[in-house]
């Protein structure tokens, strides 16, 4: 799960690091408020959507004017902003996030990750900071200082200096930084994050440090934890039907080609979508209905699949290990009459009871292709949907 | 020989009275698998599945003997349940669960390496070694005993491999499902290097996936310490990056963990690739067979 700028650094600043002063703005009568509140001479106006990449496509603004904050604010509101980093359609703004203008002295770059090579904690500083940071580590890797916490989670002062070193910080920022790198793995480790990128990380025309930007990713797997962090979840920076198939235990991912794909376990949805590319089809989907397959579940991934109208055929490939094939193929029956699908069926289910479930699919007279050939079966329905 | 389970393995089951368990369990014991008994806390002193029902691990593992477990305790819970197998100093724990915290699996993880203890998964189908012992939900009846070792991160693709080499008549000497999580408890290399030590098995399939840079390290370590044959699938070329892919580990971001870059290291390090998930038991059997 991720979190808007303004979720990330509301929890900074109560985790007591260094964020500019802001307000928030929900609608357009809370413009005049918040610029009122916040009492400043200049101000960075900046749309909130889960995605990069905002400043070029103009979701951000430095202004002294409050005629353009209010013109900024009335354009994006309740109207989708599109970057780089989104689909065509875009990332609803239903948020800006009013803030201080800082001067910038330098930008610098702090990052926590779960670094699955080390198993740790990885903290990531670069005093190249302010730009794209995996090309700094391609180009300049000596500009890349890297420090891995032991399980105790604590950092030590030697790795601090050796981070703050890297960042070129003089004595009373380095002072900041102890406790700000401190603050920050705590609340890491306090909140379940997968990932905090703070970049940049500035230094002010004061000398002090700032979080001028804030970028959190949540490990999915610990939020029957974290309540705050649940509330914080904005489901409409989510895909709509990604959103509905999770509620039914499916975990569906839009992709853009033509053959809509039902597949059980994750791995073998995605080998699925790799043979259907192999025989020169594109999948239109990945699709894992999970382990416990059934009349109910497979009725609901049929719906999902089929409100993609890209989607020309579907491959249905189901390996039955403990889920036996006949109760598949009665629940695919039954779906597809439920539903009332035009759409030409490849089936191909292997294993427990594979055979008493083709007798089934065949007996229904419906528009389904049965194979049992992997290879095959793919290539029938790249066929079909051409 | 196989690796990590044989007939010699006495196990507990952690959650042993919930469904999964429950079913899960009865074909573990039906595929002849010594499983002793299990654990749930509150109900010690019950039967169940014909065995008995321990308050803890340490009184399970001094009654029976045991020195495997076989994990199916709620991820809310499974912190506890890994750490209490952990103190009772088991060999070996195989997690089930799906779902855990990576932050627990990092603590966990750092703890077993210190202590010694091998564990499994978490969110992994578990440890078959055909006709000697099941611990884990993989469907007994597409296994056969055999001399290739399997590992994989995916479930049911692994059953898909398992299928293939026994059609192509060569066996299993052993599967291992190390789960698709960013910290799972074993890697491939692990496993590798057992499968190596092994006398029975004669050639190894890899089922890897997108996301990480675990197939990348296996690939160096083949190259370097493995002189079986192995052949290795990855699975996600068609997935698109930044798209998370089911498994927490199938994540690719910033042109990292690509299923093409995997590829690319296992090649050049001499290991026989296939594209297609439908090729493995043929290119294993041509490998171990030229």
């Amino acid at each position: 799960m991720n979190l808007h700028e303004y979720q990330a650094k509301f929890l900074f600043k109560s985790y007591g690091l260094p964020v500019s002063k802001s307000e928030l703005i929900f609608q357009e009568s809370d413009i005049d408020q918040a610029i009122l509140k916040l009492n400043v001479d200049s101000f960075v106006v900046k749309a909130q959507v889960h995605a990069g990449g905002r400043g070029k496509a103009g979701g951000v603004i430095l202004t002294k004017e409050k005629e353009e904050i209010r013109d900024f604010c009335q354009k994006w509101l309740g109207t989708n902003l599109i970057t780089y980093q989104t689909d065509e359609k875009g990332q609803p703004v239903s948020c800006i996030l009013l803030e201080e203008c800082t001067d910038i002295e330098t930008e610098l770059y702090l990052g926590l990750v779960i670094d699955r090579s080390s198993r740790s904690i990885a903290v990531i500083a670069s005093p190249d900071g302010g730009v794209d940071i995996e090309s700094v580590a391609k180009n300049n890797p000596e500009k890349i200082f890297k420090v891995f916490l032991d399980s105790s989670y604590k950092i030590k002062d030697n790795e601090i200096k050796k981070l703050s070193d890297g960042l070129e910080l003089n004595k009373s920022q380095n002072l900041e930084f102890c406790s700000l790198i401190n603050n920050l793995i705590n609340l890491f480790v306090d909140k379940d994050f997968s990932l905090i990128e703070i970049n940049p990380l500035v230094i002010d025309s004061s000398g002090k440090l700032n979080c001028l930007d804030g970028k959190i990713n949540v490990d999915g797997n610990a939020l029957y934890r974290q309540e705050e962090i649940c509330e914080m979840r904005d489901e409409s920076q989510e895909d709509a039907l990604e959103l509905d198939a999770s509620k039914w235990g499916l975990n569906y991912v839009t992709l853009d080609g033509t053959v809509g794909c039902m597949v059980n376990g994750a791995g073998l949805a995605m080998g699925t979508m790799d043979i259907i590319k192999l025989s020169g089809g594109f999948p239109a989907n990945f699709l894992d209905v999970g382990g416990a397959v059934n009349r109910e579940s497979v009725t609901e991934a049929f719906k999902i699949i089929v409100s993609d109208s890209k989607v020309k055929s579907i491959l249905i490939n189901i390996f039955g290990g403990i889920v036996r094939c006949d109760v598949v193929a009665e629940g695919i029956v039954y779906a597809m009459q439920d539903i009332g699908i035009q759409i030409p069926v490849v089936v191909r289910l292997k294993g427990n009871n594979s055979d008493i479930a083709k007798k089934i699919l065949e007996k229904s007279e419906l528009n389904i292709f049965s194979e049992s050939d992997l290879t095959r079966a793919a290539k029938k329905a790249v066929d079909l949907s051409k | 020989m196989s690796i990590l389970i044989d007939n010699q393995t006495i196990a507990i089951c952690q959650g042993f009275t919930g469904s999964q368990a429950t079913l899960h369990c009865s074909q573990s014991i039906e595929y002849g698998t010594n499983i002793a008994g299990g654990v749930t806390p509150g109900k010690a002193g019950q039967t169940h599945l014909n065995l008995p029902v321990f308050e803890n691990v340490s009184q399970a593992v001094k009654e029976t003997g045991a020195d495997t477990s076989l994990i199916f305790v709620p991820a809310q819970f499974c912190k506890n349940s890994i750490n209490e197998a952990l103190d009772s100093e088991l060999k070996l724990i195989i997690v089930i669960t799906e779902g855990v915290p990576t932050l627990d699996m990092l603590y966990l993880k750092a703890k077993a390496d210190e202590m010694g203890i091998r564990i499994i998964g978490p969110n992994c189908p578990g440890v078959i070694t055909p006709e000697q012992a099941k611990l884990g939900i993989m469907p007994a009846s597409i296994h056969n005993k055999g001399k290739v070792g399997i590992v994989s991160r995916s479930g049911t693709l692994t059953y898909e491999a398992v299928d293939q080499t026994s059609k192509e008549g060569l066996g299993q000497s052993s599967c291992v499902g190390i789960g698709g999580d960013p910290i799972p408890g074993s890697s491939f290399i692990d496993i590798l290097e057992m499968f190596e030590q092994d006398p029975e098995t004669e050639g190894i399939v890899m089922v890897g996936e997108i996301g990480g840079t675990a197939e990348e390290e296996a690939a160096e370590f083949i190259k370097e310490k493995v002189s079986k044959p192995v052949v290795s699938y990855i699975a996600g070329v068609s997935a698109p990056p930044g798209k998370r892919m089911g498994h927490a580990g199938a994540i690719i971001s910033g042109g990292k963990g690509t299923a093409e870059d995997k590829f690319n290291a296992l090649e050049k390090a001499g290991i026989r690739i296939v594209k297609s998930p439908a090729d493995i038991g043929k290119a294993i059997s041509e490998e171990i067979n030229p």
